[in-house]
């Protein structure tokens, strides 16, 4: 394991704690954001370029510009944060401590496979050989998806678009 | 002059990050040169001989206010908010190709910070985290005219961005490649007649052109700083140099932008007659091969930062010409009229291609 990876791994997992612990919803949204930096990191080191950008593009750069718009346009701060009820902790608790232990029960005994460094592909992250793939193994789930895509794009212009007769302000 | 490979490009970074600042530093002066132009004015003319020194005057000034912060505000998050909007500024200069590569002997030194795969994306990424920093700021300066500011340059930075990357994609679909330097290298190749992109992307280009002028909240897209009706939008509560670190971005950003700008449509390094004039070099002057490929490309580094200047001009040009939008105009330019032309253009460069009139 390289230092940087450790270190990653360090910052990911306490920036994810942040995310869970802050007390302002702000600075959990900001953590939120670390972690997404830390992840793209992980992906540099795993050599997929393309996907550790466009995590950062589409994560940190447009979801999370959303939720901190929603979150500051509700003025959510620790004074007004609604406490939960014990039942509703306790609950979570359970439901997140049994989906860890799934993950560690079954991570437990897998030894990773490495890699032959004769026949390793150096280019196998890059976005070309990407997109070979998405475009010729999978180009009907691909299109499906951005049809998806630009339908919500295109509601969403017909949601915003001022009625007639409606007023200016 | 026993420097490893690394050290000249750690040297060009340095490079990089300097002109950056240099750029944007005079791009304070010359704004206010420009303005007094257009509205028949002196402009500034105290400081050293035709104001030169009035960034250093301003920074002396910047540096010696009192350094205020409101009630109530989060006081680690409003320091962090200027720290980041600068960051986010400067980091996308790295990847953009201000040059073709010098030759000394067996030392190859690019003139571009860092060549990597992705570098449109790159750029396109950083420019997405810059409304962060305006963000930030504004919330955490605990004042409603700066949290307006601040929502409003989130909503526009996410609408402007939608149409950028389409018609950036229109761009890639004829290149096939994302990287700037391949790109521009694309834009002339030796021995063929090849256009720069403005002629193949008209359309293109005027999209991305608005949209640059969103995402760096300029005029007439400063609404997050609207003074008439926000006071200073997010900035309001931003005195001393915190303040001077937000004006600093935008500048740097209008750098970045323009430069960005003359890679994807204006050819980057490129400029008429260069193979001629290497040609020229080469045979009539008796110049060694690599001191002619360097002036060469030292031309060509020339050609970058004019046109970078002709596009710093022009946003400065427009800032004094235009009024600004309304806010509901704005949203219903970037989403009624910019993302379906962007579309439309992504399906004219398709059919175009496939019918191969163009490449």
């Amino acid at each position: 394991m390289s230092p940087l990876f450790l270190f990653l791994s360090f910052v990911a997992l306490l920036s994810a704690l942040g995310v869970v612990l802050a007390k302002n919803p702000v600075h959990s949204v900001l953590f939120l954001i670390l972690t997404f930096f830390t992840l793209s990191g992980h992906y540099l080191l795993l050599n997929a370029q393309f996907l550790a950008a466009v995590n950062i593009i589409v994560y940190a750069g447009a979801i999370m510009v959303l939720f901190l718009f929603v979150i500051m346009f509700l003025n959510l701060n620790e004074d007004t944060e609604p406490h939960k009820p014990a039942l509703a902790k306790f609950a979570a608790a359970i439901a997140g401590g049994s989906l860890l232990l799934i993950l560690v029960a079954a991570l437990r005994n897998v030894s990773p496979a490495g890699y032959d460094p004769t026949s390793f592909d150096s280019q196998i992250g890059m976005v070309d050989r990407l997109g070979m793939v998405l475009f010729k193994d999978y180009a009907l789930p691909f299109e499906l998806a951005s049809i998806l895509l630009l339908a919500a794009m295109v509601g969403s212009v017909m949601l915003g678009k001022r009625e007639t007769g409606e007023r200016n302000f | 002059m026993t420097l490893p490979a690394l050290g000249w490009q750690g040297l060009v970074v340095l490079a990089t990050f300097g002109i950056s600042l240099l750029i944007a530093t005079y791009c304070t002066y010359f704004e206010r040169v420009w303005a007094a132009f257009f509205q028949d004015r002196v402009g500034p003319d105290r400081a050293g001989p035709f104001g030169l020194l009035q960034p250093l005057a301003d920074a002396v000034k910047l540096f010696t206010k009192e350094e205020f912060f409101p009630a109530g505000a989060n006081r680690a998050l409003f320091i962090f908010g200027p720290c980041l909007a600068m960051v986010t500024a400067l980091m996308s200069s790295a990847v953009i190709p201000f040059g073709n590569f010098l030759k000394f002997g067996d030392t190859i030194v690019h003139l571009q910070g860092i060549e990597i795969n992705v570098g449109m994306l790159y750029v396109f990424g950083v420019v997405a985290l810059g409304v962060y920093g305006i963000m930030i700021g504004g919330w955490a300066s605990n004042n409603k005219f700066s949290l307006l500011g601040a929502i409003r340059a989130a909503s526009q930075n996410i609408s402007y961005e939608l149409a950028m990357g389409l018609a950036l994609i229109a761009v890639l679909m004829m290149s096939g490649t994302l990287s700037l330097r391949e790109i521009t290298l694309q834009q002339s190749v030796a021995g063929e007649w090849h256009f720069w992109n403005i002629v193949r992307q008209p359309l293109g280009f005027v999209i991305f052109l608005v949209c640059a002028f969103a995402e760096t909240n300029r005029t007439p897209f400063d609404l997050p700083e609207c003074e008439t009706e926000l006071i200073g939008g997010y900035h309001t509560e931003y005195s001393s140099m915190k303040m001077g670190l937000y004006l600093f971005a935008e500048y740097v950003n209008v750098f970045v932008a323009t430069a960005v700008m003359s890679v994807l449509y204006f050819g980057g390094f490129n400029y008429p007659f260069q193979y001629e004039f290497l040609d020229f070099l080469t045979t009539k002057t008796g110049l060694s091969a690599d001191w002619a490929h360097n002036i060469f490309v030292l031309m060509g580094v020339v050609a970058m930062f004019t046109k970078i200047f002709i596009g710093i001009f022009f946003f400065m040009w427009v800032r004094w010409t235009l009024p600004r939008f309304r806010y509901d105009q704005l949203m219903r330019l970037g989403w009624t009229i910019l993302i379906p032309l962007a579309i439309f253009n992504i399906l004219l460069t398709g059919g175009l291609i496939t019918f191969g009139v163009i490449k």
